[in-house]
Parts: C-alpha cells; structure tokens; sequence
C-alpha cells in the first residue's frame, strides 16, 4: 500500500473527495517553491503534484509553460526537484506527493537510477504525459516494480475500446482530463464530465479524479462532486506568476480545497 | 539473388521502432489519433487508387519526375569524382517538401479531415502545405516560430496569399521546435476535424514511415534515372538533413545496394563544440526523447532541450528523424558536419560553375561533395540531392557576404 492508497483509504472513511493541487517545482525560485511547498498540506491538499520542468511541454498551456521556463532560469533540475521532496518529507511523513512531467529528463537520467532516487527522496507516482500504454515498458512497468505509481491520464479521446488498455497497468488513481486540449485552457462542465467518470468507474476500483480546466472553488465542488476528487493546476501557477506572497498562494488553494472538499 | 542477408527496408517494427529509435511518444489524447491514421495510412498504402492519384498530382501538378543532371562544369572544376545532382528544387514550390506534403492531403481528405495545421522553420514546408491546401480547399494554419516570421517574411507572404493562417510561435524561443510544439498543442485541442501534417520523417509513428515512403520518390527516380544514364548505381549518395526528409527520400530506395556508400551532411554552424552552436544531433547530439520518438538531441545534461543555430533555418532544428539515428547506430550510412562558412562556399561554387542558385540546405551537401570529390577517381559516382532552390535565401547569403540589398538597386557595401 503506497502514502496514495492510503489517503484515498482515509478520505472514504471520512466519506470526502479528494483535493489534488499541482505546482511547479522552483518556480519561481527554489526558496519560494519549497515555501509553497511546505504549506500545500495545511491548506487541505489531499495529495500534491509536483511539476519537473522541461523545455518542451507540448501538452500544456502557456500557464504551465512559463513556470517551466520560470524554474529553469532559476536553475532548477531534476536532481534539486527530488532534493525539495527529500527536505519535505523530513517533516511530513504522509502526504503523497506525484511528480508530473515529460519523459526526457528521466530517460536522461536513467530509468534505473530515478526510480531508486526517487523511491529514496518520497516520490508516491509518477505521472509523465508522453508515455502513453504503447510504451509501458519504458517507465510504467519498472515504476511499479519499484514500488511507485505510475498514474495514467484518460482522456475524452479514449474511447471505450482503448480504456482497458489504459487501465491496465494503472496504480494509484486515474486522472481523467475533462476537456480536449492542453493546462489551463476551456473550462470543465460537470455535466460532461459525470457520464465519463462513470464510463471509466465502470471498469475499474481506482479513484477518478478530474482535471485540466477547473479554476475555481465552484468549480472544484461542481467537478469533486461528480467525481473522486478535482486537480487545480494552472490556477495555482498563475497566483505564484503574479508574485503573491506565499501566505495568499496557500489561502487561494485552501478556498480551492474547502471547495473540493464541500462536494 | 540467392544470397540471403539481412534487410536495411524492412522498418519501422510494429511498435514504430527502428532499432531503438522512433516509437510513439505522445500524449492520450493524440494516442487513438494516431492509430487511427496509421490504420488509415497502411490501408491507403496498399490502395493503387490512392498512388494513381499522387502520380498523377507529381507528374502534373509537381513536375516530377525531377531530372537527374550531370554536373560537369563542377566535375571538371574539382577534378575527381563524377557528379550528378538530383534536381528536386525544380518541383513547385521549390523544394522536395512537397512530395510529402500532396501525400499527407491526399490522406487527410480520405479521412474526411477538413482542417490542416502544420510547422514550419524557413516556410518552405508551410508554403508547400499551404499551396496544395489552396489546391484543394482545405482549411490551412502554419505555426511558425515568431523569429523565423520575420526573417522570413517573403514565404509568410507567400503563405498568406495562398490562403493559410501563419500564427506566429511565441512560447518557449519561438524557434521551430516550438512551432511544432504548439502545432501539437493544436492537435490535442482541434482532434475531430484536423490533420496534423508534418514536414519530416521524425514526430510520433507512423509519421517518419509514412514521410520517407513519399519522399522516397526521389530515390527511385534517381535510380532508373543513374541506370539509364549510367548503366549502374552511384557510388556514393549525398544529401544535407535537417530533420532529414530530402536526405530519407534518396536514401532508402538505395538502402540494400551496400556497394553504395551513403552520406548524410548536418549543419555544423559555427562548428561542432561544446558551445553548440550547431545543429548536429548525431554528430553532437545523444539519445533522448521529444516530439513523439526516440532520437539523437541537442540537450544539456540535465535532458533539457537546447536551441540549435545554423545560417541555415530549414536545418535549425535539435533533432533528427529516427531512421537517421538507427542507420548511424548500425553504420549503414555516415553523418558528417558542415560549417555556415563551407556551406556559403559550396553555394557560391554552385552558382558560379553550373548556374544553379542552391538552397543553403543542399549547399552543405554540396559542399561535403567539394570535400571528398577531388580525392576520388574520375570514374567514381557521385549523386547529391538538389533538394531546394535558393530564391529564400538570398537575403541571408548576401547579408552574410557583405552585400546590402536594402536599397531600391543594391548596392555593394563592401
């Protein structure tokens, strides 16, 4: 049982849906990435994403984009992203923590090398975007070798005869991206977005959550409440790109969680 | 031939890889699209109607096939080798872009797609995408790295009165890497209706297949063409690669002739260093992934993608089509570098000895010919591709010679 089956455990006890908030790790810098960071638990986020910059992200909007290039002009890299989650799991032990991204920093790496330093730093899942089924053997299958999630993305193009493909060697949960499109663009309606949660429960136990597009604490509950739970991503980024301080970052994602967690 | 031996035309495998190269990297939501235009791909494949029309369109509308030429004056003046150029600059359009591009529209009108979107570095594939959009009617949007507009405004131009949207990249550098990431954020947005149509044999499986198969005419031509000239193949086969489309097309045609010895030319920029600022990927380049395969890259150490230069902007991209990267691994064909200055010689030379204004892509090729062609003999074979006219670059070669064209005249600023 990874730090993600638990949580998810724990919530359905507390009969609550799940407030999932990604950020980008060193963006703007590491100081104020690791502040954020450290607060994300306190301000009611059930399980954080953490975003690993690239120079390429062909499925993001102009959002995640900039705090890519953001954290990368501030020096961040793959080695300073784990070193943020070996510092945040010295003083919380439980709050799962996913990394986000595109596969070349890893393939750079090594396969075999991420994974160790990755199970060593905390890392709960993986979520990498340009992996889809057709390629499990690269990442999907050692990850969960290892021991650690690899988190799949569904999307309105999957259609009901490529699901079991992509729910195949999914863990943790599924994360269902609610439009067709990229970060931080059209907004999600509940009511497209119950039926496809459905189709996809229909063939398996793991948790959806719903992302891409929710910016709000409405939406958030309108979304958690046809679902497992919501993802915020680029609505957090855009209050760290508008140089808030930390304390009204974190006060914008406890609205986004109280939200979620009202569903 | 009874001889058995192993076959270099037999890839990509059904995972879309050659050896360890290629593959299908792309996001969920471009997942199903691209199966769906591999079926669709593999089943026009085989559909004689679908080839009956792209040779009539080549023939007719193209020009093809391109001539295979002779060059003398610049075989005298190098005094080895015998030099032959396959002259696909003389297609409409310009350049050998266009053979690819009559068969992606060929396909997308059969998969009832209404709506082209494509990238475009120099814009001579926008402009070829462009052109057979208008041909046909389709709806057509260029993503064009916002630096490249502007120093390319005359094919910008061109594609506008063609009837195409250019939209101006600015994210990330605004190079044509980006173009062809925010084609691809396109994609995953318009999937219903739009055909992504890229200009080179890289990207997702099965675009670097499918993009040599119809580039792969030039080969074939240059082959019937050298035994009717020639009464046998070359002996050695150049082309200059960026992505490597013109270099695939004359290449794989020629794969399992090992007496033919293949050479494919990167643009060296200011010279293959540690300060990259080149566009040599397998020179100085290392696997990696990006835009959907497997392939060498540009990239720092931590596997962040980096800018190439060359004076070149078709050959300005960080990486290189997948077949190239497999074909170097298992030594089939070699990859050599040419700098901005050899380059700029051999399209100087070119003009000079046979009247032939080159592209600076082919002039890279060109000018590794310089190179070899001297220390071989008189009855060696060689066949480069003239895959490109150099109308677009004449600002850039006269900027770079000293030449000031910004007056109703010209005049020489030298």
């Amino acid at each position: 049982m990874t730090r993600i089956d638990a949580k998810f455990a724990e919530l359905r006890a507390k009969g609550q849906k799940a407030f999932v908030a990604y950020m980008m790790a060193g963006d703007p810098d590491q100081e104020t990435s690791m502040a954020v960071l450290r607060g994300l638990p306190a301000a009611g986020v059930d399980i954080i994403e953490l975003g690993m910059p690239f120079t390429d992200p062909m499925a993001d909007g102009p959002t995640i984009q900039l705090a890519g290039q953001r954290a990368l002009e501030a020096g961040q890299t793959l080695q300073k992203t784990l070193d943020m989650v070996t510092a945040f799991r010295k003083t919380d032990p439980d709050t799962p923590i996913v990394l986000m991204g595109y596969y070349n920093p890893i393939y750079n790496r090594g396969v075999a090398t991420f994974l160790k330093d990755a199970k060593t730093a905390g890392i709960d899942g993986l979520i990498v975007v340009d992996l889809p089924p057709e390629e499990d053997d690269e990442l999907c299958i050692p990850a969960q070798a290892a021991g650690i999630n690899f988190i799949r993305l569904a999307t309105p193009t999957t259609d009901d005869k490529r699901l079991p493909k992509v729910l195949q060697n999914t863990s943790g949960f599924v994360y269902y991206v609610s439009i067709t499109g990229i970060t931080g663009a059209a907004e999600a309606q509940a009511g497209d977005v119950g039926p496809e949660v459905a189709r996809i429960k229909a063939q398996t136990d793991l948790p959806v959550i719903v992302g891409f597009g929710i910016k709000t604490p409405e939406r958030a509950r309108d979304i958690a409440s046809v679902a497992d739970g919501a993802v915020v991503g680029s609505a957090i980024v855009s209050e760290i790109a508008a140089g808030k301080p930390v304390d009204e970052v974190l006060a914008f994602v406890k609205s986004l969680a109280d939200g979620a967690h009202s569903a | 031939m009874n001889e058995l031996f192993n076959s270099f035309m037999t890839g990509p495998d059904e995972k879309g890889r050659f050896g360890d190269f290629g593959g299908r990297f792309v996001s969920e939501t471009l997942m199903p699209l691209i199966l769906e235009l591999e079926e669709q791909y593999e089943r026009a494949k085989t559909d004689q109607s679908f080839w009956d029309e792209m040779h009539h369109l080549w023939t007719h509308y193209v020009g093809r096939p391109s001539p295979l030429y002779y060059a003398d004056r610049l075989t005298d003046h190098l005094g080895g080798a015998k030099i032959y150029m396959k002259r696909d600059e003389l297609n409409h359009t310009g350049a050998h872009k266009i053979n690819n591009v009559l068969g992606q529209i060929i396909l997308a009108r059969r998969m009832g797609k209404t709506r082209i979107i494509a990238e475009t570095g120099a814009g001579q594939h926008g402009v070829a995408t462009a052109t057979v959009c208008a041909k046909f009617g389709l709806k057509c949007v260029v993503y064009m790295g916002a630096h490249d507009v502007e120093r390319q405004a005359p094919n910008v131009f061109r594609m506008r009165l063609l009837g195409a949207e250019v939209v101006p990249v600015t994210s990330g550098r605004g190079t044509l890497k980006d173009a062809m990431n925010d084609a691809l954020r396109d994609w995953v947005t318009n999937v219903r209706d739009t055909f992504y149509c890229i200009g080179t044999v890289a990207g997702p499986h099965p675009y670097p297949a499918m993009v040599r198969d119809f580039q792969s005419i030039i080969g074939k031509e240059a082959k019937e063409q050298m035994m009717a000239a020639e009464g046998r193949l070359p002996d050695t086969i150049i082309a200059a690669i960026g992505g490597g489309s013109n270099a695939m097309g004359l290449f794989y045609p020629f794969l399992d002739d090992k007496d033919v010895r293949v050479i494919g030319v990167e643009a060296g920029g200011k010279g293959v260093t540690e300060k990259m600022e080149h566009c040599a990927s397998l020179t100085g380049g290392r696997p990696g992934v990006l835009h959907g395969n497997r392939t060498y890259l540009l990239q720092d150490e931590d596997g962040q993608i980096l800018e190439g230069y060359s004076i070149s902007a078709g050959l300005d991209y960080p990486g290189i089509g997948p077949e190239h990267a497999w074909l170097h691994e298992i030594g089939r064909a070699e990859y050599v570098a040419i700098t901005d200055a050899e380059a700029l010689e051999a399209f100087q030379l070119c003009c000079a000895t046979e009247g032939i204004i080159p592209a600076l892509e082919p002039s890279h090729a060109l000018a590794h010919v310089m190179k070899i062609a001297p220390e071989l003999p008189a009855d060696h074979i060689i066949c480069m591709n003239m895959c490109g006219r150099g109308d677009k670059d004449i600002f850039t070669v006269a900027r770079h010679l000293g030449f000031d064209m910004t007056g109703p005249e010209g005049r020489d600023a030298g």
